[in-house]
């Protein structure tokens, strides 16, 4: 680091140490202006992730085909808007605003989980949805609950209590499935075909390609590399598919007694750059859908400030 | 699996079925236009509480549906014409405005519904007791949209006008009478309308002067003839349950 300040050094060693002995660093501590950027991203995309991965699944709420299927799909996708909430207002502890983090999703200069960028083609996409992406997102956010910010840190805690909630919903969604008519059992087959890969991406590029790791981890944000977790995930999934009377896409996958972990095939590393780069299936769609909603909204906002201006002395802030 | 019921017993146990389906249906139609925002909200704060409205709106359907026969069957497999919603429920979400102003008109009578049916003994007490603090912040909620829309900006104050206006016609119908409801919704015109009136001026807006019903509007829903929008929406609900008969999910 260079001395911007005479007293820079020591505020950072005052850092260092702090993080060294798994102290939480918290809003008002001076922090590296790459920890802070850093963490800002990452924040941002996750929550960012939160509010679009609510579309994919919100497609299939005006046809869910029970009642008591609707409510829980319903109660996921509210909970997704909440975590969004807590998401942002963790990343604002950063000196950033929501606004201006909406603003950059809308515009590209932020991204969000490259899964919500493939499509839910059926019913049973809901239950592959809940099992593997959300299993593979607890994965990655179990660790981040020890994660060095405590903000960041704190919200995850809520959130990873929700999302295994939502995960072992999903799994029991599938299981219906699978043992139910010889059409549902195909639908959850042929769905967990299609999430199964991609459901690997999301614990990003390999170890060797990865830009960020090495930072994240020095600084503790990170605390297990990509590779680890993606096999962490491999290995809780294999024997879930087996009780789930599924198989797994990947003719390559076996128990490696060596290695004590289950070996598994190539994942395609071209799709998972074409889909960050903006060419998945849905890329295009998730976003427009996402500067759609808010341009249509912009009045509704535009009219909640105004009525807050006009009364502001004659009452508090209006609930919203 | 079971057929869809031909006909509705005219009472099943000791609950009027009539009157369970007609409550049953309004709440499960209004619950499934206000999904229908989910991804859509103007603002996130909005994304939780629509959706959750339409839980809650969810949860009183699948009571007393229930309270009639199978939740499902009786969701799925009826057609529009088997359906007792009031129209008011089934219009398009239309703009935000249009959601509040549906919202508004319709937990507020629902509030005052529910408030007579807990204070009573009848079948409906035990739940209506408990809806009544859900319906309770619809409207209080429905309400504040009203006055920040109303008394906004001027395009939002157009909007907000132009929605009233545009739903007036179908609120008339909350007020015929449900067959075998031990309270008497006509009575609860005059309180319903001076709540309505007063939001509406606190908002700076003009309470409609058009009629509470189209041609044929009032009481239609309740006899199970529907606008043109219901058909569709049921046909999106019902598709994948139909798809397979006799599956469970």
């Amino acid at each position: 680091m260079t001395t911007m300040a005479p007293d820079t050094e020591s505020y950072e060693a005052v850092f260092d140490a702090a993080v060294a002995a798994d102290e939480r660093i918290e809003p008002r501590d001076w922090m590296p202006d790459a920890y802070r950027a850093s963490l800002v991203r990452q924040i941002a995309q996750h929550a960012h992730s939160e509010i679009i991965g609510m579309q994919p699944e919100a497609n299939w709420i005006t046809r869910a085909p029970s009642l008591r299927r609707k409510a829980i799909l319903m109660a996921k996708v509210q909970d997704e808007a909440g975590h969004g909430l807590y998401l942002y207002s963790a990343a604002e502890t950063l000196g950033t605003g929501r606004d201006e983090l909406l603003d950059k999703l809308h515009s590209g200069r932020q991204k969000y989980s490259s899964i919500f960028n493939y499509p839910t083609l059926t019913w049973a996409d809901v239950g592959a949805i809940g099992w593997l992406v959300d299993g593979a997102a607890i994965t990655n956010q179990v660790p981040l609950c020890r994660c060095s910010y405590g903000p960041y840190a704190r919200a995850m805690v809520r959130v990873c209590k929700e999302e295994s909630f939502h995960q072992r919903q999903g799994y029991e969604l599938l299981l219906t499935l699978s043992r139910g008519t010889e059409a549902q059992h195909a639908m959850a087959q042929d769905a967990v075909d299609r999430w199964w890969w991609p459901s690997l991406m999301m614990f990003g590029p390999p170890d060797d390609e990865s830009a960020h790791s090495a930072q994240s981890m020095a600084w503790k944000i990170k605390r297990h590399s990509n590779d680890e977790l993606r096999q962490r995930f491999v290995d809780i999934c294999v024997p879930q598919a087996e009780s789930l009377g599924l198989t797994l896409p990947d003719p390559d996958l076996r128990w490696n007694e060596e290695r004590g972990h289950h070996d598994f095939g190539p994942i395609d590393w071209a799709e998972f750059h074409a889909v960050l780069r903006g060419n998945g299936p849905c890329n295009d769609q998730r976003i427009n859908r996402r500067r759609q909603a808010h341009e249509d909204g912009a009045w509704v906002r535009e009219a909640a400030a105004a009525y807050a201006g006009k009364h502001r002395d004659t009452q508090g802030e209006a609930r919203a | 699996m079971k057929q869809a019921p031909a006909h509705v017993p005219a009472t099943a146990g000791a609950v009027p079925a009539a009157a369970a389906l007609a409550l049953g249906d309004d709440a499960l139609v209004l619950s499934h236009r206000l999904a229908e925002w989910a991804g859509n909200a103007p603002v996130l704060e909005e994304e939780v509480a629509l959706t959750n409205i339409a839980l809650d709106l969810l949860g009183q359907a699948r009571f007393l549906l229930s309270l009639v026969g199978d939740e499902d069957e009786l969701a799925y497999l009826r057609e529009e014409r088997a359906f007792r919603n009031v129209q008011l429920v089934e219009q398009p979400n239309g703009d935000f405005a249009h959601t509040i102003a549906r919202q508004l008109f319709f937990s507020t009578y629902q509030e005052l519904l529910f408030g007579r049916l807990a204070a009573g003994d009848g079948p409906f007490a035990p739940l209506a007791g408990k809806a009544v603090k859900e319906v309770t912040y619809h409207r209080d909620h429905a309400e504040h949209w009203t006055l920040r829309l109303g008394d906004g900006t001027e395009e939002s104050h157009r909007r907000m006008q132009t929605a009233l206006d545009a739903l007036w016609r179908y609120t008339g119908e909350l007020f015929e009478p449900v067959e075998g409801l031990e309270v008497d919704v006509t009575a609860l015109r005059d309180a319903w309308l001076t709540l309505i009136t007063k939001t509406v001026r606190q908002a700076t807006l003009e309470l409609p002067t058009g009629p509470q019903a189209g041609a044929w509007t009032a009481g239609a829903g309740r006899q199970g003839l529907h606008t043109e929008p219901f058909g569709r929406m049921i046909a999106e609900m019902q598709h994948l349950h139909r798809s397979h008969p006799g599956a469970s999910w």
